[in-house]
C-alpha cells in the first residue's frame, strides 16, 4: 500500500464534485430564469388564500418532534455500541454474547417505559 | 491483494477520473429512472407515459431538467435567505458522497491502472454511509425551516422525523450482517457473501432493511412528507428552478444510493449471480459492472413497483409500524443470531440448539397470539358503539343540533 494514501481522500474528491455541481446550480438558477418582480409571487405558498403571516404556529411546532429526534439518539447510541460488538464478535464468545444480551435489555427496559407513558404514541 | 490495498496504489488523477465517473453515472441514472419511473407506473395505471420527447420520451426527464433552469428562481420574502440557498446544497453534496465506498466493479483494467471500481475502502465504510444519510437530513429540516411558511415546516419535520425513525431500523438491521461478514467494510462483506448471498441466510435482516429503505427514502407508500392532500409538495414546497432540481436529483440519487447499499451487503454487490461465476471475468472485469446494476435496477423497480400499487401509510401507522414493530423486531432477531451463532461455534449439543429454535418459535406464537386477541378485541368494541355522540368534536348540522344547543 502507497503510505502516502489517506483513504478518506477519495471522499473529498466526490464531495468537492458533489459540491461544486450544487454550487455551480444555485448560481446558473440565479442567472438562466426570468426575473418579473411580483409581490404576490413572494408571498408563502397557501394554495391561493391569503398566507399566515409566520409558518405554523408562528414557527412552533409539536414538541412529538423532539421527542422522537432524542428517543433517535438514545438508539443511534445503541447502535453505535452494537457494530463494533458484532465485527469482533468471534473473538468474543459467550462473554460478548451475555454483555451485549445484558445491554440491550437494559436499553430495552427504557424502550418499555416509553411505550407504556405513550412516548411513541402519534395522535 | 484486499480491496483497499488495490486502491491504496491509485494515483492522484485515477481518483479524481472515478469521481468524475461515480458523479456522471448517479446524474445520468437519475435522468434515465425518472424517465423509467414515469413509463413504468404509466404501464401499470393503463397509460403510455412520456413518449414525445425523443425515442420512447427517452429525453424527457433531460428535457424537464433544461425547463427548471429556465423558470425564475424564487425566494420568498418570509425565507431566511442564506439557509433557504444552502440547504439543497448540503442535500446535493451529501447524497454523492455515500457512493464513494460502494464497490461496483471487482478487479478491472482502468486505463493501464489495475484497480477497482470503488473509490476508497474504509474499515467503517457502512457506517460511514449512515453517517452521510444523517447529515443529508440537515438538507430536508433546513429547506423546510428556512421557507418561513406552514406546509414546508410541516413536511420538513415530517420528513426529518421519519428519516430518522427508519434509519434505527435501517442501522439495526446491519449488525446481523457485520456479525457475519466480521466486517465494516463494504468490499470484504461482498467478499465474504462467497457462497451464499446474506439475502439467503439473513432473511429478517434483508425484509428489514428493504422495508426501512422505502422509509428512509421518504417513498410511495412512505411518501407522507408530500402528501399531496394535506401538504402540498412537502419541505420543497417553496423551492423552484434549479434549487428544486437539486432536491429531485438528490431524491433520485438516494434512492440509488441505498439499492445500491442493499446490493452490496446482502445480494453479493457485484458478484455474478450463483452460478454464472465464470461471466466475472469477461470484459477483463468490466462485466461484474453490468451485475451490479442489475440488481440495482432490480431495486428500483421495486421502488416504482411499490408507488403504483400500494396506497399511502397514515403518519401516526407509519411511525407506529417504524417504532413497535420494527425495532423491537430487529432487536430480538440480533439476540438469536448472535445466540445462535455461538451456539455453532462453541460446538452446542445440537439437542440444545434445537430447544432454543423451538423456544424461540413458541414466545413468537404467544406474543402473536395475544396481539390478534387484542385486536379482535378492540375490532369488536369498535363494531358496537352503543352511545349515539362520538367522542370526536363534529360540526353542527343545522336545523337538528341548533335547537339541542339553544334548548
Amino acid at each position: 500500500m502507497n503510505p502516502s494514501f489517506n483513504p478518506y481522500v477519495p471522499i473529498l474528491a466526490i464531495g468537492a464534485i458533489g459540491f461544486g455541481f450544487a454550487i455551480f446550480s444555485v448560481v446558473a438558477a440565479a442567472l438562466t430564469g426570468p426575473k418579473r418582480y411580483n409581490r404576490a409571487k413572494s408571498d408563502a405558498y397557501e394554495c391561493g388564500i391569503e398566507p399566515s403571516p409566520q409558518a405554523a404556529g408562528g414557527g412552533r411546532f409539536p414538541i412529538k418532534y423532539f421527542l422522537t429526534a432524542m428517543l433517535f439518539i438514545v438508539f443511534d447510541i445503541e447502535i453505535v455500541f452494537l457494530y463494533p460488538w458484532a465485527v469482533a464478535f468471534d473473538s468474543l464468545g459467550v462473554f460478548g454474547l451475555v454483555e451485549m444480551a445484558l445491554f440491550i435489555g437494559t436499553v430495552f427496559v427504557a424502550y418499555a417505559y416509553v411505550w407504556r407513558r405513550g412516548g411513541l404514541e402519534w395522535d | 491483494m484486499s480491496n483497499a490495498e488495490i486502491i491504496g496504489q491509485d494515483p492522484g488523477w485515477v481518483i479524481a477520473l472515478k469521481g468524475v465517473l461515480v458523479f456522471a453515472v448517479c446524474v445520468f441514472l437519475t435522468i434515465m429512472s425518472v424517465w423509467g419511473e414515469r413509463r413504468i407506473v404509466a404501464r401499470m395505471q393503463q397509460r403510455s407515459g412520456p413518449n414525445r420527447v425523443g425515442k420512447f420520451g427517452l429525453l424527457q426527464a433531460l428535457v424537464d431538467g433544461v425547463k427548471l433552469a429556465l423558470k425564475e428562481d424564487l425566494i420568498p420574502k418570509s425565507a431566511d435567505r442564506i439557509v433557504f440557498v444552502i440547504a439543497p446544497i448540503i442535500s446535493t453534496t451529501t447524497c454523492f458522497m455515500a457512493f464513494a465506498v460502494i464497490p461496483l466493479t471487482g478487479p478491472v483494467n482502468f486505463f493501464g491502472q489495475e484497480t477497482v471500481m470503488q473509490m476508497t475502502d474504509l474499515s467503517v465504510g457502512v457506517l460511514y454511509v449512515l453517517a452521510i444519510a444523517s447529515v443529508g437530513v440537515y438538507g430536508i429540516v433546513l429547506a423546510g425551516w428556512s421557507s418561513g411558511s406552514t406546509y414546508p415546516l410541516l413536511g420538513g419535520l415530517r420528513s426529518s422525523a421519519q428519516v430518522i425513525s427508519y434509519e434505527i431500523a435501517m442501522g439495526l438491521s446491519l449488525v446481523a450482517v457485520f456479525i457475519y461478514a466480521g466486517s465494516m467494510s463494504t468490499s470484504e462483506i461482498v467478499a465474504a457473501q462467497d457462497k451464499w448471498w446474506y439475502a439467503v441466510i439473513l432473511f429478517p435482516s434483508f425484509v428489514i432493511f428493504a422495508i426501512s429503505m422505502v422509509g428512509e427514502t421518504n417513498r410511495a407508500p412512505f411518501d407522507l412528507a408530500e402528501a399531496e392532500g394535506e401538504l402540498v409538495g412537502g419541505f420543497h414546497t417553496e423551492y423552484s428552478s434549479l434549487k428544486f432540481a437539486l432536491f429531485f436529483l438528490s431524491e433520485y440519487v438516494n434512492i440509488i444510493a441505498v439499492s445500491a447499499l442493499a446490493t452490496t451487503l446482502f445480494l453479493g454487490g457485484y458478484r455474478a449471480l450463483p452460478g454464472l461465476g465464470f461471466t466475472e471475468q469477461w470484459l477483463g472485469g468490466w462485466f461484474t459492472l453490468v451485475w451490479f446494476f442489475i440488481k440495482v435496477l432490480g431495486f428500483f423497480f421495486v421502488f416504482v413497483w411499490l408507488r403504483g400499487t400500494l396506497p399511502r401509510l397514515r403518519y401516526d401507522q407509519f411511525m407506529k409500524f417504524g417504532w413497535k414493530v420494527l425495532i423491537p423486531f430487529s432487536l430480538a432477531w440480533i439476540l438469536i443470531v448472535s445466540t445462535l451463532r455461538v451456539m455453532s461455534q462453541q460446538e452446542a449439543p445440537p439437542a440444545l440448539i434445537a430447544t432454543f429454535i423451538f423456544s424461540i418459535a413458541l414466545i413468537y406464537i404467544a406474543i402473536a397470539t395475544l396481539i390478534d386477541k387484542k385486536k379482535a378485541a378492540q375490532e369488536k368494541a369498535a363494531r358496537n358503539i352503543t352511545s349515539s355522540e362520538p367522542d370526536f368534536p363534529v360540526p353542527v348540522i343545522p336545523n337538528t343540533r341548533v335547537e339541542q344547543i339553544n334548548g
